[in-house]
């Protein structure tokens, strides 16, 4: 199905603006605009114009090697594919339940990461536009340039990445692609010099990770009518919880809520996704379109991430990112939040809340302990899914009886807000570019909208001979000649 | 008196009949190597031990020691040739160091770091060479295979059992299993045969290890693989 601007009726007419490659996002990807003469947007698409194709070179590949493999789809948050597909695999050697050390060090790690990716983002990636502006001087609007006016912002920043990074080399074995997670456990548990290393600086990283909140509230509650209404659209809000409704980044059930705030879809077990979610292939994108299955492709469309988990959940279960939480939503007004730029602030409310589990995890003595592995009667099928720092990561692996795997299905956070970003694009395109001279402050407006979901496009692109390819021979006066296509 | 001979102008005792590359660690000079086992006649095949010696080319695993001998070893023109062996190695299988289980205890990874592999030199073959599977306990994965022939020599020579073999030539060679079927799951190999721990690489693996040793407790994250050779030849 196509949604309002996303197929111009008569292309061939309209005159066409590329914001090619975007830019600050994780990945490669291009918007194009097709405007007619009057300079009114007629087409907008956030097209994925890299493939990946792990899902297919998994095949064949003995179950141990996945989750060291898989991760490598990306630099940033590899520890999410790591840990996905540790715990897809956990049941596959029996380990139905990890101990508790496992369980404790595999959290450590991922909340290590979600607190580094989290930081990067914001500070690195975004501050640049929400700092200077989203039309400031392009030569400024970088991390440098933030470095330059905000010292002390910019050195947090960096500081509070390094802790995450460094929560990830101990758990890890690396601070990039190591190899903690085995399936059924872990390969290392903490040594207390370790554990030691990383108190020194955790309540400081909590004080921090407060600012930062801080930081991006502020901008909504000076800016509201900027920030709480730019690219505004209404969706789903999709993730895991708790089975008390707490906000769990590492484990739960799948819920849904509608635009307005309602449980739709609660307690579904993770082994069950397939049965919920259907993924749409359109021929313009490398990467599919899901949406919730009972609801159809027109209206089951959602978004994942920060924005929606710190909404999604009934309570954040660290004291302080509560706190945060319970002021996010008051500014809401008794509805949901969906404007994309309050990712920034829902997502800062997640670092908080993951520099707390951090800090109350190095008090565990389950960290110190040896008992890492648990095993048991083999199983043939796997699915583990996480919340990674961009949104709900699923992983679904099957292994033969010669210990190769026979299946993949990766379902990546970035997929999953493939139609939510399109159509924060679309409405950026109406609101600020139709009918006016574009500019780059005006087209990086579209990039600020792309920015606020934290895409990594390079994760989320991997589905191969599903793809619609279409191949058209043109001669030299521009007739078409002869086409194929394939797929779809 | 105890004969000797010079390397890289540094004279080493020996004893007759050992070769260049024995006698050489033995006194604590390190001359690389992949196919040389102690437990089996010099193979000679890897030519990383290749030295100059009274002006020749020689395989250093293969060539009794003389008395007088001057032998070149650890110059810029002879460690230039092992890189570039050992980059043509890398190329010539497919070596996903990343995702690959031996990384960290794979002799061919410290090789390239000792002779500093940092680039990619040559055009990579990426050969289609699937998985075996078949055994319960042990995985084969040929991709790694640089053709060693020490799972080769071990299975024949210690476990009297012949279930490994090279065949094809040039760049058709390729290891093969002596089943009818070709499959290590319809030999009498077992996962407590010498063969199966011999692999300097990552073909011959036991199955569900994996990364179970932690970053940091490799073979090769606690030592180099200079060190380890002659600590064991000692």
């Amino acid at each position: 199905m196509s949604f309002e601007l996303e197929t111009a009726a008569n292309r061939e007419s309209l005159r066409r603006v590329a914001i090619d490659p975007v830019s600050r996002v994780e990945g490669h990807g291009k918007v194009t605009l097709l405007l007619d003469e009057a300079g009114h947007v007629r087409e907008a698409r956030l097209h994925i114009v890299e493939f990946r194709g792990f899902e297919k070179f998994i095949q064949g590949r003995p179950y141990w090697e996945v989750p060291v493999m898989v991760q490598r789809l990306c630099g940033i948050c590899p520890v999410s594919h790591h840990l996905a597909a540790a715990k897809a695999l956990d049941p596959v050697v029996g380990a139905v339940t990890i101990t508790p050390t496992a369980e404790k060090i595999r959290r450590l790690m991922h909340y290590g990461q979600v607190l580094q990716s989290h930081a990067l983002h914001f500070f690195h990636l975004s501050s640049p536009d929400l700092l200077f502006g989203f039309e400031s001087p392009v030569q400024q609007r970088n991390i440098v340039g933030v470095a330059g006016a905000y010292p002390e912002v910019a050195r947090q920043g960096v500081l509070l990445r390094k802790f995450g990074q460094e929560v990830i080399r101990i758990t890890a074995g690396k601070r990039v692609h190591g190899t903690g997670a085995i399936p059924g456990g872990v390969n290392k548990s903490l040594s207390a010099a370790e554990r030691d290393e990383l108190l020194k600086d955790a309540d400081q990283i909590v004080l921090w990770s407060r600012d930062a909140v801080h930081l991006a509230r502020r901008l909504h509650e000076t800016n509201g009518s900027l920030y709480d209404e730019f690219g505004l659209f209404r969706s789903h809000l999709f993730s895991i919880v708790r089975a008390d409704g707490a906000l769990d980044l590492y484990d739960g059930k799948l819920r849904l809520r509608d635009a307005r705030g309602q449980i739709v879809l609660d307690h579904l077990p993770c082994a069950d996704y397939d049965r919920h979610i259907t993924e749409e292939v359109k021929p313009w994108s490398y990467m599919k379109f899901p949406f919730i299955t009972e609801l159809g492709a027109a209206r089951g469309w959602y978004k994942v991430g920060p924005l929606a988990r710190v909404q999604n959940c009934d309570f954040i279960p660290s004291p302080l990112a509560e706190l945060e939480r319970q002021a996010f939503v008051a500014h809401g007004e008794g509805e949901p939040v969906h404007a994309p730029l309050a990712y920034h602030w829902a997502r800062m409310i997640e670092m908080l809340h993951a520099a707390e589990v951090i800090r109350a995890l190095l008090d565990d003595p389950d960290l110190l302990s040896e008992d890492r592995l648990a095993e048991g009667p083999r199983g043939r099928e796997g699915v583990g899914i996480i919340e990674a720092p961009r949104g709900t990561l699923i992983h679904h692996y099957r292994v033969g009886d010669d210990d190769l795997v026979s299946y993949c299905n990766l379902i990546v956070s970035t997929t999953h807000n493939n139609q939510a970003m399109n159509e924060a694009v679309r409405q950026v395109a109406r609101r600020y570019l139709d009918g006016r001279q574009l500019t780059e402050g005006l087209l990086n407006h579209i990039e600020v909208a792309i920015r606020a979901f934290d895409p990594c496009l390079s994760c989320a692109t991997h589905a191969l001979g599903k793809m619609p390819l279409a191949v058209e021979l043109i001669d030299a006066d521009g007739s078409l000649v002869d086409s194929a296509t394939s797929g779809g | 008196m105890t004969k000797q001979f010079l390397l890289d102008g540094q004279p080493v005792p020996f004893d007759d009949g050992q070769t260049i590359l024995e006698a050489a660690r033995k006194a604590g000079h390190y001359i690389p190597s992949l196919c040389w086992h102690k437990d089996f006649p010099p193979h000679g095949s890897c030519k990383l031990c290749v030295v100059k010696a009274a002006g020749r080319h020689v395989s250093a695993c293969a060539t009794p020691a003389k008395e007088g001998w001057e032998v070149e070893s650890n110059t810029p023109e002879i460690n230039g040739e092992r890189r570039g062996l050992l980059q043509m190695l890398f190329v010539e299988g497919n070596h996903f160091c990343p995702s690959c289980e031996k990384s960290g205890n794979c002799e061919l990874q410290a090789l390239a770091y000792e002779y500093e592999v940092l680039t990619p030199r040559f055009r990579h073959f990426f050969p289609d060479r699937p998985v075996d599977a078949s055994h319960p306990d042990v995985l084969l994965d040929f991709n790694r295979c640089i053709f060693c022939e020490l799972c080769v020599r071990a299975s024949r020579e210690i476990d009297g059992k012949s279930v490994f073999a090279l065949t094809g030539r040039g760049i058709g060679k390729h290891l093969v299993v002596n089943a009818e079927s070709g499959r290590l799951g319809d030999t009498d190999f077992a996962a407590t045969d010498a063969a199966a721990h011999i692999c300097p690489v990552g073909v011959i693996l036991p199955k569900g290890t994996g990364f179970a040793v932690p970053i940091g407790k490799r073979s090769f994250d606690i030592t180099t693989i200079r060190s380890k050779t002659l600590k064991e030849s000692s």
